[in-house]
């Protein structure tokens, strides 16, 4: 068992004015380990994702990322060109809304060899080679490389996404509700997609969730967060199947059984 | 300790916050010790706390005191107290549990979910479908089947499935939660040989069956939560 966590946070706060996104958050994220993060709409689930990546100013708090060479960075207090080293080369962003991540007007497999350009590489064969290869790894008919993703549908948009986040092999990968906007069938698909990749690469990452059977397909950890605060958290069929907390009972008795 | 698994004190209650604060005690001071090669049954009735300390075992439900020592590599774990990446460490290596339900995973074929663990322990994959089709074919489910996810699979048919990838691995600790209960006499039988196997290779087996013929197959010893003092000689 490796000894240092690849990401650690601490005390992360973030207030907008009198309202507290995320008061005092803290935790350990060890590699090859999936947290999950569910909560209600509105409990800071979103924010504190956002927080953790730099893409929004905290009011307190440290993060620190183990790099690959053993040094420890604080990633809060890196500048902004550092900071988008980092998240070229170890950090992968899902997000919600596939149009977010992806770039819309540029062809699929561009979409996908862009973040190895980004990190040096030119050969056009093999750029493409690794395009087609990541387009197979996510269920996507190689025929369809060159088309534009807005011909895509709304699920191989997200699996679109997932390759070109995934192709450089980030060693953390934060995602948030990777599977919200699809339809259910597509979702199962998306998820199972998912749980091989993240076990086939060790990756580690972080999955913001509202969806319980989400958290507990692709999870090892959960933490549950209501008001900005984490509540409860725990190894994750433990937290889901033994609940502590009143709100952690509430959301998991709440949940439908189909 | 020489026990692959020790229970000491271990109780455990359940507070229901969204039904008014109903505190249900379920284990009291449950004391237990299960040698390598031993199968122990907890032989209470229904109600009693036997699934509940099969999973508190199992680290899924939490104690609110108490040891649970396992026997773990070298060293001995408490489930009680460890952290989420030691508990799957030794859910990985040392424990295998059943329980009375799979837990399907939509579009994962049977093959792959019998092969998970040993996969998990670094088994080359051509291995582990191969051992995963022998123990398939030993619990008699039809070859038609290995292929589908499990999903739409009768109940009789899910439960080999679930035992399949319960004792695949061959863990040194086996917790088994009714692993025969929808299950026709001809597969039980299949069910019971592969423990009586497994019990007879040194695995500490602790179990729940409800079945009287089940019971005198595997018992090496009876034990009750409930009333602890009176543990009694399996017939």
């Amino acid at each position: 068992m490796s000894e240092r966590p690849l990401l650690s946070v601490r005390g992360l706060t973030k207030r907008y004015g009198a309202h507290v996104a995320c008061l005092d958050v803290g935790f350990d994220l060890w590699p090859g380990e999936v947290l999950a993060v569910v909560g209600e709409s509105g409990s800071g689930k979103t924010t504190l994702l956002a927080c953790l990546s730099g893409r929004l100013p905290v009011c307190a708090g440290h993060v620190e990322f183990t790099l690959r060479d053993g040094s420890v960075v604080s990633v809060l207090d890196l500048s902004e060109a550092e900071r988008r080293k980092l998240a070229r080369t170890d950090w992968g962003i899902v997000r919600q809304d596939p149009r977010d991540g992806l770039r819309l007007g540029v062809s699929a497999g561009a979409n996908v060899g862009e973040p190895l350009m980004a990190l040096g590489a030119r050969h056009y064969g093999q750029l493409r080679a690794a395009a087609l290869d990541w387009l197979d790894k996510v269920e996507i008919d190689g025929d369809r490389v060159d088309d534009l993703p807005e011909t895509f549908s709304g699920g191989m948009q997200q699996r679109l996404q997932i390759a070109r986040n995934l192709v450089t092999r980030p060693r953390l990968v934060l995602m948030d509700e990777p599977t919200g906007g699809l339809d259910v069938s597509v979702q199962a698909r998306l998820l199972d997609l998912l749980r091989g990749l993240v076990a086939d690469l060790g990756l580690s990452a972080i999955v913001v969730t509202h969806d319980l059977a989400v958290a507990r397909l692709l999870s090892h950890r959960l933490l549950v967060m209501r008001r900005g605060q984490v509540v409860e958290g725990g190894l994750t069929d433990q937290v889901l199947d033994d609940p502590q907390h009143p709100y952690t009972q509430l959301l998991v008795s709440s949940v439908l059984q189909p | 300790m020489t026990s692959a698994v020790a229970v000491r004190g271990l109780t455990k209650t359940f507070t229901l916050h969204t039904q008014g604060g109903v505190e249900l005690p379920v284990l009291r001071g449950v004391e237990l010790a299960v040698d390598p090669g031993e199968c122990v049954v907890l032989a209470d009735p229904s109600g009693a706390g036997k699934s509940t300390l099969l999973r508190s075992i199992y680290g899924n439900y939490r104690a609110q005191a108490g040891e649970i020592l396992v026997r773990h590599g070298g060293g001995v774990v408490d489930v009680a107290r460890a952290e989420p990446r030691r508990i799957l460490e030794v859910r990985r290596r040392t424990l295998g549990y059943v329980s009375q339900f799979l837990r399907v995973i939509p579009r994962v074929p049977t093959l792959d979910v019998v092969t998970e663990p040993l996969r998990a322990l670094g088994v080359p994959a051509a291995e582990a479908v191969a051992r995963a089709r022998a123990i398939l074919d030993r619990l008699r489910l039809p070859e038609r089947l290995w292929g589908l996810p499990p999903a739409t699979f009768s109940g009789g048919e899910q439960q080999r499935v679930n035992v399949a990838r319960g004792l695949i691995a061959g863990h040194p600790v086996l917790l088994l939660d009714e692993p025969t209960a929808s299950l026709d006499a001809e597969s039980r039988g299949a069910v019971v040989a592969l423990i009586a196997e497994a019990r007879d290779r040194g695995t500490a087996i602790v179990g729940a069956f409800h079945d009287a013929t089940v019971r005198a197959a595997l018992a090496t010893r009876l034990v009750r939560l409930h009333g602890q003092a009176r543990q009694e000689a399996a017939t």
